[in-house]
C-alpha cells in the first residue's frame, strides 16, 4: 500500500507544521507554569493571553469570553451541565436536536436521568432544524437550546442566526456545538446570537487534546472541573501552553484561507459524487444537497454494509468512515441517519468522506476508480443484493 | 482491530457463492442489525459434500462465514452441527469483544442450514 488517500478529516486532520513549530518552544525551553510569578512561567501566560486576544478576535468575542478546554466534548460537556446546574433555579427544560454529537445527546441524557427534561426537535429529510421547531418547544422552564452549527456525519448546516434570534427574544440559553465548522466556516458569536459556542482545535489543522468554551460576559455556569483558580476561576487545570498556541495559529491560518479551502474542496467533493453516482448503481446522498459543509460527501449504497466498505477502501489505501454500527460496536445504526428517516438496513450502508486541504485530483479520482469494483464484490457477496429485482426498484 | 487470520478471511472470503441445488439453505440475522447470512449446503452421504456463503455484514461477518465453510467441508452432519459461534471466533484468533454478540453469526447459519436438510428429507 504506497498512497494513502486521506480522508476523514471531520474525524481529525493532520497538525500544520507551522503549528507545530509555533507549540515546540512551549514544550521545551520555555516549559514553565504560566500560573506562577517567575519569568519562565509568566512568559507562558503572556502567550496564553496572545492566544486568548487572538481567538476572541477570530470569533467576535472578547477575550475575557475564552475559556480553554481539553477539547470539544469537554466544552460541551460543561456547556450543558454547568449551565443546567447553575439555572436550575429557573427550570429544568433542554432542548436539543436529534441528530448533535453525543458529547450533547450524551450530556442531556445525564441529565434527564437527574430529573431534567430533554425535548429534542426533529430535523427534515437533509437534516435541518427548523426555527419554528425551536420556537415551539420553548417553555417557561426552558433553560438551555443546544443546537450544532453542521452535522459531523451528514455537513448539513444549521440555520443558528436564526435560532439565536429565538432564543434571545425568549430569554434562553444558546449552546452551539461549532466542532465542524470552526476554521472552515466564519464564526461570528454576535452574528449567530450564542452565548456559549464549543470548539475543537484537531479538527482545523491544529493539535489534539485542546479545545474552547467561548462564554458571553454575565453568563452564569457551575464548573465541571475543580481545583486550581485557572480559566478565572471556572475552569481548573495546569493551561495546556503548547496546545493552546498551537490552537490560536492554526485558527489564524484558517482564517487566512478558509474562503479558498471552501471553493476547493466543494469542486473536488462535488467531482467525487459526480464520478461515484456515474459509476455506481444505487448509490444515494445523505444529508441536504445544499447547505453543508464544503468538504463532506455522505453516502449510502443498497445491499452492502459500510464497515466492510471501509476494510476494502484501506485496502486502497483510503481513509474513510461511516455511519455504520459495526465500527462503534454497537448494533444502533446512526442516530443521525435514522433521523433524516432512513430506514435502518439502509442506514448500515453508509460511507462519509470528508476532504481537507491535502486531499488533491487525484486522491479523488483514485477513489472514483477503486470503489466500483468493490461495491460490486460486495454485492456479489450480499444475500440481499439481487441485481435485476427489489434494490433497483427502490430508486 | 482485527486479528491478521480475520482480515486474511475477509480479503480472500473461502466458499462465497450459492449453491443453485441447494440440498439445504439457513439464512441468520437481519439486514436492520446490519448483519445478515444465508449458507447453502449440498449433502452425500451424511457428509457435507460442499458449502457455500453470501453474507451482507461487517468485516467480522465475512470472516466468520469463511472459517465456518472451511471448518465445515467435508465432515459429518453431526460433527459439523456441533460447531459453535465461539469455536468459530477462537479459529479465527478472536473477535473484538464488540463483535462477539454481533457479528458472530456463522455457526447459526450453518446450523440452520442443516436442519433445513433435515426436515426436507423427513417431508
Amino acid at each position: 500500500m504506497d498512497r494513502v488517500v486521506y480522508m476523514d478529516h471531520a474525524s481529525t486532520t493532520p497538525t500544520d507544521p507551522e503549528v507545530v513549530a509555533a507549540m515546540l518552544p512551549w514544550m521545551s525551553e520555555r516549559f514553565g507554569n504560566p500560573s506562577t510569578v517567575y519569568s519562565l512561567g509568566l512568559t507562558g501566560a503572556k502567550a496564553v493571553q496572545d492566544a486568548r486576544e487572538s481567538i476572541a478576535k477570530a470569533i467576535n468575542a472578547d477575550p475575557e469570553e475564552i475559556y480553554f478546554t481539553s477539547g470539544g466534548t469537554e466544552a460541551d460537556n460543561w456547556a450543558i451541565l454547568g449551565s443546567a446546574d447553575a439555572h436550575g433555579k429557573k427550570g429544568r427544560h433542554l432542548i436539543t436536536s436529534a441528530i448533535e454529537h453525543h458529547a450533547v445527546l450524551e450530556s442531556m441524557e445525564y441529565l434527564a436521568k437527574r430529573g431534567c427534561e430533554v425535548t429534542r426537535v426533529p430535523v427534515d429529510g437533509g437534516g435541518l432544524v427548523d426555527p419554528e421547531e425551536v420556537r415551539r418547544a420553548l417553555r417557561p422552564d426552558t433553560v438551555l437550546v443546544s443546537i450544532m452549527h453542521a452535522n459531523n456525519e451528514i455537513g448539513t448546516i444549521e440555520p443558528i442566526a436564526e435560532i439565536g434570534r429565538i432564543t434571545r427574544e425568549a430569554g434562553v440559553l444558546f449552546h452551539v456545538d461549532a466542532v465542524q465548522t470552526a476554521g472552515k466556516l466564519p464564526l461570528d458569536v454576535e452574528e449567530l446570537g450564542v452565548d456559549m459556542l464549543s470548539i475543537s482545535a484537531h479538527k482545523f489543522y491544529g493539535p489534539k487534546g485542546v479545545g474552547l468554551m467561548y462564554l458571553r460576559k454575565r453568563t452564569r455556569i457551575t464548573p465541571l472541573l475543580h481545583g486550581g483558580g485557572q480559566e478565572r476561576g471556572r475552569r481548573a487545570g495546569t493551561t495546556n501552553v503548547p496546545g493552546i498556541v498551537g490552537m490560536a495559529k492554526a485558527l489564524e491560518l484558517a482564517s487566512v484561507r478558509m474562503a479558498e479551502d471552501a471553493i476547493r474542496e466543494a469542486a473536488l467533493r462535488d467531482r467525487l459524487w459526480e464520478g461515484l453516482s456515474a459509476g455506481i448503481e444505487a448509490i444515494h446522498l445523505n444529508g441536504d444537497p445544499v447547505r453543508r459543509l464544503p468538504g463532506n460527501l455522505s453516502v449510502r449504497l443498497d445491499g452492502i454494509e459500510g464497515e466492510s466498505m471501509i476494510l476494502m477502501l484501506d485496502m486502497e489505501g483510503i481513509c474513510v468512515s461511516s455511519g455504520s454500527a459495526c465500527t462503534t460496536g454497537s448494533l444502533e445504526p446512526s442516530h443521525v441517519l435514522l433521523a433524516l428517516g432512513i430506514p435502518a438496513e439502509d442506514a448500515h450502508g453508509s460511507l462519509r468522506a470528508t476532504l481537507g486541504r491535502s486531499t488533491t485530483a487525484e486522491d479523488v479520482d483514485h477513489f472514483i476508480k477503486v470503489f466500483p469494483p468493490i461495491v460490486d464484490r460486495l454485492r456479489e457477496m450480499s444475500p440481499i443484493w439481487c441485481a435485476n429485482c427489489v434494490c433497483k426498484q427502490r430508486n | 482491530m482485527y486479528s491478521e487470520l480475520v482480515m486474511e478471511h475477509f480479503r480472500n472470503p473461502r466458499n462465497m457463492g450459492v449453491i443453485e441445488d441447494a440440498d439445504g439453505v439457513g439464512e441468520v440475522g437481519n439486514p436492520q442489525c446490519g448483519d445478515m447470512m444465508r449458507i447453502t449446503i449440498k449433502v452425500k452421504d451424511d457428509i457435507l459434500e460442499d458449502i457455500k456463503f453470501q453474507t451482507l455484514g461487517c468485516g467480522a461477518a465475512v470472516a466468520t462465514s469463511s472459517m465456518v465453510t472451511e471448518m465445515a467441508k467435508g465432515k459429518k452432519l453431526d460433527e459439523a452441527l456441533a460447531i459453535s459461534n465461539k469455536a468459530v471466533a477462537e479459529a479465527l484468533g478472536g473477535l473484538p469483544p464488540a463483535k462477539m454478540h454481533c457479528s458472530n453469526l456463522a455457526a447459526d447459519g450453518l446450523q440452520a442450514a442443516i436442519k433445513d436438510y433435515r426436515e426436507r428429507r423427513q417431508a
